[in-house]
């Protein structure tokens, strides 16, 4: 096991280099230097040349991509131009950011959705069905950073439940309950469009797993209702639903972009479409880099832990 | 039952259900503390040194935490005494010397005296100065003119200029000019831009990332303790957002508000503040070669182009019909003679005839957005209905923001043959300086991207930016005016009107014509 994890993890370091070359070609490559995007008005080509020379970008590419990296391996990721902060600061604390948007809208997802669906599958066609199935078509249908700004406008704006943005009160305690109430409205706006991807997922897992032998054995060997759904027919059902939550987890965390913007959610999302906007080389390079990083690591971790539960799968 | 019932319903249900199941319904939103101003930003701050930035959002904050030398009188675009109490300019106009304020203290207790004025200029402009790498400093061309700065003793310092140099003055009134701790500097370093300490009216408190910029009251401040306990700008980036956070009460002061949400501030509970500042939004055209080569078709796009239709209808009158490159913020020296082109498709017809260029094709570029350009691809889409109007045929190309500046400002020969522009400046000079001599063509460092050259504006120019006597350099400016209006190098559009909002509960609150957010005067219940 441990020769097999030490070869996952030695064939992530191409994949990352590959990656920290790819964005920094990329970065390169658009027009618009970051000279002219903090000169603005004011972008002559004399002022910006002095400017490039000063931020370090004067030197020929391969040369500044060898620094890069190298000063990455020592753990200096640079510093950000647009924020003048060192870029790993901004790039954990905003990566915290997305980590606790995300989460929560993927917890609530999970179980709102398999719960739906499979509430949907037990009464097919019935009233029931019926009505989660608009409800969860109306969900999917609605583009998430829509129903956000409607939900700022009836929830924060006119009934004043929750707080418009942000993910902390400018005043008072930075407790628990502050974070949820901050929280709630993003996280839903997050979790609805994956609610009804997995809520209709779920109801046709159901739905194959109900139509099987055991399921009538066990209604004729007396079982509850109740029980026959939610312990025999769920438990079989599970074995297609997670890899769809597996995809909804990236889905979450990707769309979250959107919803960091409307609500202005400290998020990495919204940190790289500014970094991009405001040309700040060092921060979207690092950004992407971390971010790969912990999607490969994830990953490792999970093949990981299926190699350890399912011996079927080759080490 | 219309679809917004249904989601509406939808979304109180599963609101409620999850508000419940965390056991946390939060009670109404907390009032904003009192005498603590909350201000809806558009964005994080880049740095707080007054050396290293460039965006007004910056200077919004900046302003409040340091002074300069001198600053603009309230409500005008003039010059009068902040840290120096007086100064005097020799014959020749190069050599400046200031008599500073004395006993004024930065917040860290550190004096401020001559030295600390050298320091500071020395840091910014002496490329062998120790704390030089704390930069970038990108508008130290501001202060290009500056040969040397001495203290002389310690309330007096001498600026000697290689040059005369008129928008001196007025440069050092902006935000680049601004005064801050030698010590903060020595012992910060790069992160001086993280810890800013001034001498102005609000001491910093702390920078949370992507939360606040938090000041409070300098109870000591040489001009009048100010009216609030604190200050917290909070960058709120999206303009929709920002609206909502007003409305909802979770800020007192919202800037830049877009046009077609003012309405949702008409009534008693907010104030919407107005004010034209010193910004022109133009197109400019390509006097080089294709059909604008001809003045009387640069003429005709002038009299095609509907200005009053683009500030009403498009910017919801959050905008002025421009006569000229010189906006009237600039009071002392726009003319206030010349009137706007007027909307008269007929004439630009006629025009438009007589240089035999009827169905000229142009390609026009347009942004998708920056600094100052408003709404430009709507302005860009009824600029190209009014021209083809008239008879023009008109390609659009749209362009990000920093790749469209890389397209324009290298000179639009050979790609364009017009694109849309806007600039806000400090001083009159600076923007036909920059942008309408001969000597400003691109290849030659300007930002004359349409080639405009008359040789009586180049004089006009010339003569302004070295004339000390200020009337007279008003008279420059006006005669340039009528001169570059009957050109036409540009079609000239809008001068844009700055606005905010606050809440019934601010007081004292005025927009000022150079952009700045001054907050010393105001209060709040």
């Amino acid at each position: 096991m441990a020769g097999y994890i030490l070869k996952r993890l030695l064939s992530a370091i191409p994949v990352l280099l590959g990656i920290s070359i790819i964005v920094f070609l990329i970065m390169a490559m658009i027009p618009g230097d970051p000279a002219t995007a903090i000169l603005g008005s004011y972008a002559t080509p004399e002022n910006v040349e002095k400017l490039n020379r000063d931020l370090g970008l004067d030197k020929p590419l391969v040369q500044r991509y060898f620094i890069w990296l190298g000063n990455m391996l020592q753990g200096d990721f640079g510093r950000s131009f647009s924020l003048n902060r060192p870029v790993i600061d901004e790039v954990l604390e905003r990566f915290n950011g997305t980590l606790v948007l995300a989460g929560t809208s993927f917890v609530i997802c999970s179980f709102l959705g398999v719960a739906a669906g499979v509430v949907s599958a037990a009464r097919q066609y019935g009233l029931a069905d019926k009505l989660i199935t608009f409800v969860v078509l109306l969900g999917i249908s609605i583009p998430s950073f829509f129903l956000g700004m409607m939900m700022i406008l009836i929830f924060a704006v006119n009934l004043q439940w929750f707080p418009v943005s942000g993910m902390w009160p400018i005043y008072g305690d930075r407790d628990f309950a502050a974070l949820i109430s901050h929280l709630t409205l993003p996280a839903l706006a997050l979790a609805t469009v994956a609610t009804g991807v997995i809520a209709r997922l779920s109801r046709s897992a159901m739905l194959e797993v109900l139509r099987q032998d055991f399921i009538r054995t066990a209604r004729a060997k007396g079982v509850h209702e109740r029980g026959v759904i939610w312990r025999h027919a769920l438990r079989a059902a599970m074995v297609s639903i997670i890899p769809v939550l597996g995809i909804q987890a990236g889905f979450v965390l990707s769309g979250a972009v959107y919803i960091e913007i409307v609500f202005q959610w400290p998020g990495v999302g919204r940190m790289l479409v500014d970094a991009i906007l405001t040309r700040d080389i060092l921060l979207v390079q690092g950004g992407v880099v971390f971010v790969a990083a912990c999607y490969v690591m994830f990953n490792i971790a999970v093949d990981v832990a299926q190699s350890l539960l399912d011996p079927r799968i080759k080490t | 039952m219309t679809l917004t019932d249904l989601t509406r319903r939808t979304l109180m249900a599963s609101t409620a259900a999850l508000a419940l199941g965390l056991g946390a319904v939060p009670a109404a939103m907390a009032q904003t503390p009192e005498d603590v101003l909350i201000v809806g930003q558009i964005a994080e701050p880049k740095a707080l040194d007054p050396a290293a930035v460039t965006a007004v959002n910056d200077f919004r904050i900046l302003m409040n935490v340091f002074d300069g030398l001198v600053r603009y009188r309230d409500g005008t675009l003039e010059v009068e005494p902040a840290l120096a109490t007086d100064w005097t300019i020799s014959d020749d106009g190069t050599v400046y010397t200031f008599d500073l304020r004395e006993g004024v203290s930065f917040h860290d207790g550190t004096p401020f005296n001559a030295e600390a004025v050298v320091f500071n200029f020395e840091r910014m402009l002496n490329e062998d100065h120790p704390y030089h790498d704390t930069g970038p400093f990108p508008l130290a061309f501001f202060f290009s003119a500056v040969e040397s700065v001495e203290a002389l003793d310690e309330t007096t310092v001498e600026f000697t200029l290689n040059a005369p140099y008129a928008p001196f003055l007025s440069n050092l009134a902006y935000p680049t000019g601004l005064i801050v701790s030698p010590a903060s500097v020595e012992t910060h370093g790069e992160e001086v831009g993280r810890n800013p300490v001034g001498t102005g009216p609000f001491t910093f408190v702390e920078w949370r990332s992507n939360e606040a910029v938090v000041v409070e009251d300098n109870p000591d401040y040489w001009d009048g303790a100010p009216g609030l306990e604190a200050v917290v700008f909070r960058p709120i980036t999206d303009a929709n957002t920002r609206t909502a956070e007003m409305l909802a009460g979770g800020i007192d002061l919202m800037v830049e508000v877009p046009p077609v949400a003012l309405s949702e501030f008409q009534g008693d509970a907010f104030t919407v503040h107005e004010q034209a500042g010193p910004h022109v939004w133009f197109l400019i055209l390509n006097a080089k070669e294709g059909p604008f080569a001809d003045k009387r078709v640069r003429q005709a796009a002038n009299y095609a182009v509907n200005k009053e239709a683009i500030v009403n209808d498009v910017l919801e009158g959050t905008a002025e019909v421009a006569s000229g490159p010189t906006p009237p913020a600039f009071a002392w020296a726009h003319n206030p003679d010349l009137d706007p082109y007027p909307h008269d498709p007929d004439r630009a017809r006629e025009l438009l005839a007589e240089a035999g260029a009827e169905g000229a094709e142009l390609t026009f570029y347009v942004t998708e957005g920056g600094s100052g350009m408003l709404d430009p691809v709507a302005m860009g889409t009824a600029i190209q209905a009014d021209l083809e109007a008239v008879g023009f045929d008109v390609t659009i190309e749209t362009y990000e923001w920093n790749t469209f500046l890389g397209e324009v400002n290298p000179g639009l020969e050979g790609k364009a043959d017009m694109a849309q522009m806007a600039w806000m400046t400090n001083d009159p000079d600076t923007l036909p300086f920059l942008t309408l001599r001969s000597e400003a063509f691109p290849d030659q460092g300007g930002f004359n991207s349409g080639y405009y050259s008359n040789p009586e504006v180049d004089e006009l120019l010339e003569a302004a930016r070295v004339e000390t006597d200020q009337e007279e350099r008003a008279r420059l400016y006006r005669e340039m005016q009528t001169i570059v209006q009957e050109d036409a190098p540009w079609v000239f559009v809008a001068n844009w009107k700055q606005n905010a909002v606050t809440s019934e509960r601010v007081e004292g609150f005025s927009l000022q014509p150079s952009f700045f957010l001054l907050l010393d005067d105001v209060s709040k219940d």
